[in-house]
């Protein structure tokens, strides 16, 4: 059904081409994993096999063939592929375009919603849809055209690990037997059963292996996993700090933020505090208001120097660094250098920064220009620059691969080891396991939320509430919060787990 | 749909369905509005005016909105007519008529309220009928209204009802991008240069994010097969009754009247 041979594509004024030198046959109801390094072309050919890199785009040469009818394609971030305002009417919108008549629309869509299992009302705003709900409309959407080829580019990477799995279910139920699936995905154990073949893409150009899912088990998975692929059997290192935790550098105590009540949290000097949950419970705007970024509308947040929201810009910047989950949001000048020297770094510092981030080859480039994982890097670089003592995170390792990922554990385990607090908002379990030294697990949804969590309730609160000179049994150890005292487990917080960082 | 506001009225696209007028066509409703609008634009006669605002208000529940509720509504415009009669009070050009106030630099005469008052009462009349047309109209419905009973194309219709929804979602981000600059160390501090300088750079961010998604968006709607060349299905038929030329018919009726109260 898909014949490529020797097929190439370079993007208008590039040098290097995207995908070079690719054979590669694929029959109906094939299930291929498209597997490759950070710029190994995976996005650029699923793109070429979408038909959606138009001629005058770019150069293409050998040949590219797609003997189906229909072709469907999810990307990852679902807000960015969501047409219509009402969910039915995004799953007709694909097959109004193709021409289906509205009497042949209807029981279609209601056919295709219930495959993907989507609860709500088909007149529901897509823009009140949880991530993974929005996720699972798009699916709908690409499957009800009945596409002859399927392709997913990281469908689950924006999705909490519940709304993750139900998407691969419905990858494993409801996708027809004929069709034919192309996936691209950086975490591949949870996809391996979803799969009959793996395709290898040669940074370079070409297929560096085309073999069953079982042989990534064997040396070529030992491999890939040097190159920058997640592989199954590779565990992250255990990165946990050696010694106990000191000062708490920030608290938030009651705090409340629309209509969100956030659980009391402290973080301490050296020390990896993480932060999950699922999509919607408040993560994001936890660490926000503990990052000074956001005024809570009750409950105060406590530091050494008083509530953060209230400093000044620079004051901010040069006490609590914090790194958003989108690195361009922070990007402010037109080079990497500058980046850094914003705020006044020293010239030295800088030089240093760029040193250990390995950003020194890119100094003279655009900030906007960059990789993901550069991107990345460098915008933890820009919240290190004024020196904080505290370094908050919102999904550090989003999107990265696996030789970035170790980077940034690595990075963030130094940082906490020379003294640092560090807060990161994941939710990705590896983090949790490889680095952090505590764990705080925010409930469900706002409406899950027990309100008596705001209120504050017994003596142990009030204990924490000496605040900065840090709590009374904070040096109970490292391996659980259970002897912190940052909140009761009675308050209606699922109490986190021991996150197994016995040193 | 979040970008409508939510006040206490009760009234949203969803909310006026039921009423008669709410659930006319988009395209009649359009019609019928811009035959009542243009009339009253092309008059300067203060009862034909005044007989504009109360059709209005009184026209209103039957788009489901009470006349309090449309006025609410209508907030901003009404501040806007305020600031009319005031400037004009103060620095209309021809001051001819009865005086009725000297006091100081000020003179007030009948002329110089005749027109502050004409031109205050126009603003409302054509602010405070779109604000009933299109609070009780769903985007969706107006492109396939559009679409189905005009000739604008769909590529036209849809794209911009797409783009609509992303424009939804710039609220967001525009706040996303703001702390992010203060996270960089980035804030005005009070300084009115510098406050124009962050307030510049937070745009410029916004508008390359805005740019991203908007191409991501055109991409998802290619693939789906959007604008392709094939005659493009209906989904949601929307059937054209008498009661919409009725409504065309009624706009027409009261911009006759208007003119007619304007040169009697």
């Amino acid at each position: 059904m898909i014949r490529l041979s020797g097929y190439g594509w370079r993007h208008a004024g590039r040098r290097a081409w995207a995908v070079r030198g690719l054979d590669l046959r694929i029959a109906p109801g094939e299930r291929v994993l498209l597997l490759g390094p950070s710029g190994a072309g995976k996005s650029t050919l699923l793109h070429a096999l979408a038909g959606l890199l138009p001629a005058d785009s770019g150069e293409a040469e050998g040949e590219l063939r797609v003997d189906a009818e229909h072709v469907g394609i999810v990307f990852q971030d679902p807000q960015s592929q969501l047409v219509m305002s009402r969910a039915g009417d995004e799953v007709a919108f694909g097959l109004e375009n193709l021409g289906w008549p509205a009497d042949r629309i209807w029981p279609r869509v209601d056919e295709v919603l219930a495959q993907v299992g989507f609860g709500p009302d088909r007149s529901r705003s897509t823009s009140a849809l949880s991530g993974g709900e929005q996720q699972r409309l798009v699916l709908a959407g690409a499957l009800a055209a009945r596409p002859g080829l399927l392709l997913l580019d990281e469908p689950t990477a924006n999705l909490d690990p519940a709304g993750a799995e139900r998407v691969r279910r419905v990858l494993r139920g409801a996708v027809p037997a004929d069709t034919a699936v192309v996936l691209v995905e950086h975490r591949i154990a949870e996809v391996l059963d979803l799969v009959t073949r793996v395709v290898v893409l040669e940074p370079g150009g070409g297929v560096r292996a085309d073999v069953p899912p079982e042989l990534l088990r064997g040396p070529l998975g030992d491999d890939l996993a040097a190159t920058g692929v997640w592989v199954p059997g590779h565990p992250a290192p255990r990165l946990h700090a050696a010694t106990p935790p000191g000062d708490v550098l920030v608290s938030g105590h009651d705090l409340r933020v629309r209509d969100l009540a956030l659980p009391d949290v402290a973080a301490r000097a050296g020390e990896v505090l993480a932060i999950t949950g699922p999509n919607g419970s408040g993560k994001s705007t936890l660490a926000l208001a503990l990052g000074g970024l956001l005024k809570p509308a009750a409950g105060e947040v406590r530091t050494r120097y008083g509530p953060p929201h209230r400093w000044r810009a620079p004051a901010l910047a040069a006490r609590i660094g914090s790194v958003f989950q989108n690195p361009e949001h922070q990007f402010v000048t037109a080079t990497v250098r500058d980046e850094l020297a914003l705020g006044g770094t020293a010239p030295a510092r800088r030089d240093e920064l760029l040193e250990r981030l390995r950003l020194s080859h890119l100094a003279g480039a655009n900030p906007f220009t960059l990789s993901g994982g550069e991107a990345r890097r460098l915008s933890v670089a820009t919240a290190l620059a004024a020196r904080p003592e505290l370094l908050i995170l919102d999904e550090p390792t989003f999107g990265q691969d696996r030789r970035t990922w170790l980077e940034l554990v690595d990075m963030l385990a130094g940082l906490r080891d020379s003294g640092h607090g560090v807060i990161t908002v994941t939710h990705d379990p590896d983090v949790v396991t490889s680095l952090a030294d505590r764990a705080v697990s925010l409930p469900c949804s706002p409406s899950d939320a027990d309100p008596s969590v705001s209120g504050s309730s017994d003596g142990r609160s009030s204990d924490g509430g000496s605040g900065i000179s840090g709590s009374s049994d904070g040096r109970s150890g490292i391996s659980g919060f259970t002897g912190t005292g940052s909140f009761d487990a009675g308050s209606g917080i699922r109490p986190s787990a021991d996150t197994g960082g016995a040193p | 749909m979040t970008v409508w506001p939510t006040d206490g009225s009760g009234a949203g696209p969803g909310a006026g369905r039921w009423a008669p007028l709410a659930r006319r066509t988009p395209v009649a409703k359009i019609a019928a509005l811009a035959l009542f609008t243009t009339a009253a634009l092309f008059t300067r006669d203060l009862a034909a005016l005044a007989f504009a605002l109360a059709v209005t208000l009184l026209a209103a529940p039957l788009f489901g909105i009470t006349p309090w509720g449309l006025l609410r509504r209508g907030l901003p415009a009404l501040f806007a007519a305020a600031t009319v009669v005031l400037s004009l009070t103060l620095f209309a050009a021809d001051r001819s008529g009865t005086v009725l106030l000297h006091f100081g630099p000020f003179l007030v005469t009948t002329t110089v309220l005749y027109n502050a008052a004409t031109l205050a009462l126009r603003l409302l009349v054509i602010a405070l009928p779109s604000i009933l047309v299109f609070s009780t109209t769903d985007p969706t419905d107006l492109a396939d209204s559009l679409i189905q009973h005009t000739r604008v194309s769909a590529r036209f219709a849809i794209g911009a009802l797409a783009a609509f929804r992303l424009v939804g979602l710039l609220g967001e981000e525009w706040r996303t991008i703001a702390m992010a600059r203060r996270a960089r160390g980035l804030d005005a501090g009070g300084n009115p240069v510098r406050w124009v300088k962050v307030f510049a750079g937070t745009a410029f961010g916004l508008l390359v994010g805005a740019i991203r998604r908007g191409t991501r968006l055109a991409v998802a709607m290619d693939a789906r097969g959007f604008d392709s060349g094939i005659p493009r299905g209906l989904a949601r038929p929307i059937p054209w009754r008498a009661a919409d030329w009725l409504l065309i018919l009624a706009g027409a009726v009261l911009a006759a009247a208007i003119q007619y109260l304007a040169h009697r």
